[in-house]
Order: structure tokens, then sequence, then C-alpha cells
């Protein structure tokens, strides 16, 4: 219970935070670097599921994010679709086509799965370059509509947009802490701890993967069709293989596998390398040891380091107790002895 | 009730089991015994869909078992209990036994009942149910296991060496247990190199020796036989 309330605590303060961000920093620049963050932390959520739940290091989530904002982009630009239809298509659309490169994907394991997605990746990047006629190729896509009025809720200004972003985020969250903690999510744990067991107390592996690729993908394509709507302009490098490698090092910084890691390692990393700015390319040669030794001394990253300092100062104290009640006990046997004696 | 004709299984040009013939019937307690590499392992992991047979039939209450998906034969009954106790180590003790019962996930009152019936085989999960599986002992960690296997509420169950690096005192209680389970209805089939108390609780034995069967009979007439007893109880 005690715990619970902690991670309750935990949980509201990053709302809070987020919520007061806009009012106490007042300044355009960083809001727009957090929203940003944001649609980058949804995508990292997408690729933990999959890379940290299950086990599956996607390297082809660059492509998913761009298939989500290209979707969008199209069907709101070329189509004239409405901005809330073609969000729900763009991530639909987004999962079925994970599905299919699914399907044949997770036929492979560990560093295959990882290079055969990262092919696909590349080929995806490569589709959007070259098929001119539909993309507007290295052009990209202008005039990408803002989100449209809900009612009396617009989405014009920067503020707005911010919001609307966090509400995506939050409820990505949500989402994922629901999986996570039901038995579906167990069951991907479950697989990622070895699929021949997994097989023998009778989960289907290739069916749970598959849905764990389809989610993993949708997410991507949720980020990516924001990010579109967001920026107003995309062009094919958003799928291009830097950023699969930007959104692992956010995973990786702040935790593969945990609830939290997404939202720690991405909000650090787009912070320091904005502090840093005037270091420009200079910067990775301050990350790329820096990422070295964290991966060598905390392999689950920042979040994953906490835990485990949670996890000893609880098993500490817990001795400690022991041995105090230990003592106590002694001390009373003692002096019944005493007593007896006497 | 499940019956093995001639079965044969390959590692890839290395034939670790040759022309195999195993029958158990409902409600025994059937053992194979074999020294390290034999082939025991290969024979479960055959049964359970985990390898493709090269050859033979592998049939189970009249079905073929021949290309069926593992959770299907999970689903048909027939529940692997895995060799050095494979757990869910970050999973506490409760979440993995739930996780047992995944071909039951949507009877949650037969989970629970399931829950407590194991709960009730082994008071001592109930007392570590929420720790981390990792953390127990070896022996209370292949209670975890066959608790585990338990909770699918399996027809035949199938254990692979459970008294491997075990303490005596808890090997005893262990091949207790495995009775126990077996005179509560469920069939077992027991992969074992302790011959001598394997052979106790079992009706029937099958000896493994470098991929085939030599020997085969009643526990009696095993625990009577000069090989084995040579081979593998040392007197």
């Amino acid at each position: 219970m005690g715990s619970l309330l902690k991670k309750r605590g935990w949980i509201i303060g990053f709302i809070l935070a987020a919520v007061l961000f806009p009012f106490l920093s007042q300044n355009d620049y960083f809001l727009h670097i957090m929203t940003l963050a944001f649609i980058w932390m949804i995508a990292v959520y997408g690729l933990n599921l999959l890379a940290g739940y299950t086990g599956y290091l996607s390297l082809a989530h660059a492509g998913f994010f761009a298939i989500g904002a290209y979707a969008l982009g199209l069907l709101t630009v070329k189509a004239g679709l409405n901005y809330w239809v073609s969000l729900v298509l763009a991530c639909l659309l987004t999962s079925a086509i994970g599905a299919v490169v699914g399907l044949v994907a997770l036929r492979t394991r560990e560093h295959f799965f990882a290079i055969y997605t990262l092919c696909v990746g590349y080929i995806i990047y490569l589709v959007i370059d070259k098929w001119d006629s539909l993309t507007g190729g290295v052009r990209g896509l202008i005039g990408i509509p803002a989100p449209t009025n809900i009612g009396p809720l617009s989405f014009e200004t920067p503020l707005s947009q911010y919001y609307l972003i966090l509400f995506f985020l939050l409820l990505t969250v949500f989402v994922m802490y629901r999986i996570v903690h039901s038995l579906t999510g167990r069951t991907f744990i479950a697989i990622r701890n070895s699929e021949d067991l997994a097989q023998t107390i009778g989960i289907s592996t290739m069916k749970n993967k598959l849905l764990v690729f389809v989610i993993s993908t949708f997410f991507a394509g949720l980020a990516g069709a924001l990010y579109a709507s967001f920026i107003r302009f995309i062009g094919p490098d958003i799928g291009y293989i830097t950023i699969i490698f930007d959104l692992l090092t956010y995973l990786l910084v702040g935790g593969i596998g945990t609830l939290a890691g997404p939202i720690v390692g991405t909000f650090l990393i787009v912070t320091v390398s904005q502090s840093l700015q005037f270091l420009q390319d200079y910067r990775m040669l301050i990350f790329g040891p820096l990422l070295t030794l964290l991966i060598i001394f905390y392999p689950r990253g920042i979040v994953g380091a906490y835990h485990d300092w949670r996890m000893k100062s609880w098993a500490k104290k817990k001795k400690q107790t022991e041995k105090k009640q230990k003592y106590v006990q002694q001390q009373s046997r003692e002096t019944e002895k005493k007593i007896k004696e006497g | 009730m499940l019956e093995l004709s001639r079965v044969s299984v390959d590692y890839g040009g290395f034939t670790a089991v040759e022309h195999v013939d195993i029958t158990v019937e409902k409600g025994e307690l059937v053992v194979l015994l074999g020294s390290n590499g034999a082939g025991k392992s290969t024979i479960f992991n055959a049964i359970s869909g985990l390898q493709k047979p090269s050859e033979g039939q592998i049939v189970f209450e009249e079905t073929l078992l021949q290309g069926v998906a593992p959770d299907k034969i999970v689903q048909s009954g027939i529940v692997q209990c895995a060799e050095d106790r494979k757990l869910f180590p970050q999973m506490t003790v409760k979440e993995n036994l739930i996780m047992g019962a995944y071909i039951h996930r949507r009877k949650r009152k037969q989970v629970n009942s399931s829950l407590e019936e194991v709960f009730e085989l082994f008071p001592i999960l109930y007392e570590k149910r929420a720790n981390a599986a990792g953390s127990l002992s070896g022996g209370q960690q292949q209670m975890l296991a066959i608790g585990r296997a338990l909770m699918a509420k399996p027809k035949l169950m199938l254990l692979d060496e459970p008294s491997i690096g075990l303490a005596p005192l808890i090997v005893e209680q262990m091949f207790e247990v495995i009775q126990k389970i077996n005179k509560d209805g469920t069939t077992v089939l027991l992969a074992e190199q302790n011959a001598f108390a394997a052979l106790k609780i079992a009706d029937r034995g099958y000896v493994f020796e470098s991929g085939s069967i030599v020997v085969k009979g009643t526990s009696e007439e095993l625990l009577a036989n000069d090989t084995v007893r040579r081979a593998y109880i040392g007197a």
C-alpha cells in the first residue's frame, strides 16, 4: 500500500509538473521542445513494450513512425479527410502494416530480428523517399493542418497543442500501465524470459508476439501522426535510421523494460542536448562515452538502477528490523529466565 | 493414454533418441531412468511439441500429436515441468503460479481454487507468495515449478529430474509429493537419475542408454534386475 501511494505520488507529481510547466516557463521555444519530447515519449513507449517487455528489439520503428506521419499527412492534405478521422486511420494503417511485417519478422529471433527490422525500416524510408508521386519525395509534404476543433476546444495555439499531446502521452502511459500489470503483460514478460518455457505453460508465442508488435507499431504510428500535425511539415528523413537510434538511446538511458523509463530518458536527453546546443555535433563526444558507461554499469537505465537501489535498501531495512526483533526476543527470554531463577 | 511408437529425434545429423516405444496408462506413475545425455529430456521435448520427432508417432488420448503446436498440446492436457526448475525469476511466487494456469485464464474461480490446492500441498509457497521466485531456495523453486505445472490441471504431467541438486531430505519430500499428486488422479511420467527413490514410488519404468531403451518392466522387476542395480543403485 505504501509503495502504491509512493508510485501514485510520482505519477501525480509528473502530471502536475507537466500541466504547470507552460505557466512557469512562459517561453514558446521551451514549450515547443517539450511538446516534441512528449511525442518522442509516446513512440518510445511503443518501442519499450516490444523491446523492453517482450525482448524483441525492433529497429523498424522509425519507419512506422514515418508511416503514421505520412498517413496523416496524405489523408488530410491529399484526400481532404477530417483530422480526427485521419488520426484514427493513420494509427490503424500503421498497425495493419505492422501486422504484415510482424508475421514475417517474428519468425526470427534476437540479433536476426534486429537486423531484419533494421532492413524493413530502411525499406520504408526508401519507399517514402522515392515514391515521388505520392509522398512528394525529398521535397516532403507541406501544409498539414493542425487538429480541428472539438466543440469549443480549438488546437490552434502552441499551448493548446501542448496540452493535447500531453493528453495523448498520459493516455499512452495509462494504457501501458494497464497492459504491463495484466496477465497479457506478464505473458509478454514470460516470452522475454524464455520462449520455450512460455510454450510449455500453454502460451501461444506467435499470437502474443504478433499482438505486442501490432500494439507497439500502433503507438509508433500515433506518435508519427501527432508529429505531422504539430510540425505541419514532414520529409522522408523522419523515417531515417538515425531516428530509431535516438529512440533507442532515450529508452536505454531511461531504463528498458521499466514504466517510467521512456519519460525519464527522453526528458533527460532532450533537455541535456538542448543545453549543449552550443557544442553542435561535438555533443556526441560527450554522449557516446556517457552512454557506454551507463550501459556497462546500469544496463537497466536510470529507472532500473533506482529500482535496484530501492530493493537493496528495503532488504537492508528488513534485515535490520529482523535483527532488532531477534535481539528484543532474546532479551525478554533472558529476563524471563532470570525471573524464574531468581 | 500416451503412446510413443518408434520415435526418433535428431539434432542436425546427431540422433539423440532412436526408435523408442513407451506407453503410459491412465493413472500410472512411470519413470524413465538414465544418466545425463541418455535422451530423457529429448523425449519430453518431443512429447510437448518443442522438438519434432524425425520418425515415429506420438499419440495422446487417441489423437496424433504430430505437428500440433506446443500451446495446443498443453491445452489437450500434457504439461511439462522442465529440468533445472525454469521459473520466471522476477515474478512473485503467486504470479508464477497464476502464469501456470494460463490456459484456464478465463475461469477465474477455478484458478483461485487451484491456487488454494497448490498452497495446501506446499505451505511454504503460501508463506513466500509475495517473494520473487528467484529469491527462493533450490527446493522451494522445485516446489514452485511443480506447483505451476499443477495449476494447468494436467491429465499427464511430465516431470524432468525433480530431484536434481537437492538435499537428500528434500528429495524424499519431493517424491512423497509426486506420489500424492499421482494418487490424486494425475498421470505422471517422471525422468530420473535417482533410480532407487524413483522406483520406490513408480509403477513401471524404462531404462535409457544412449538414446534407446535397454530394459523395461515393473518397478519390482527393475529393482531386482542386475544391470539396473549395478548401473543405477550401486549394489
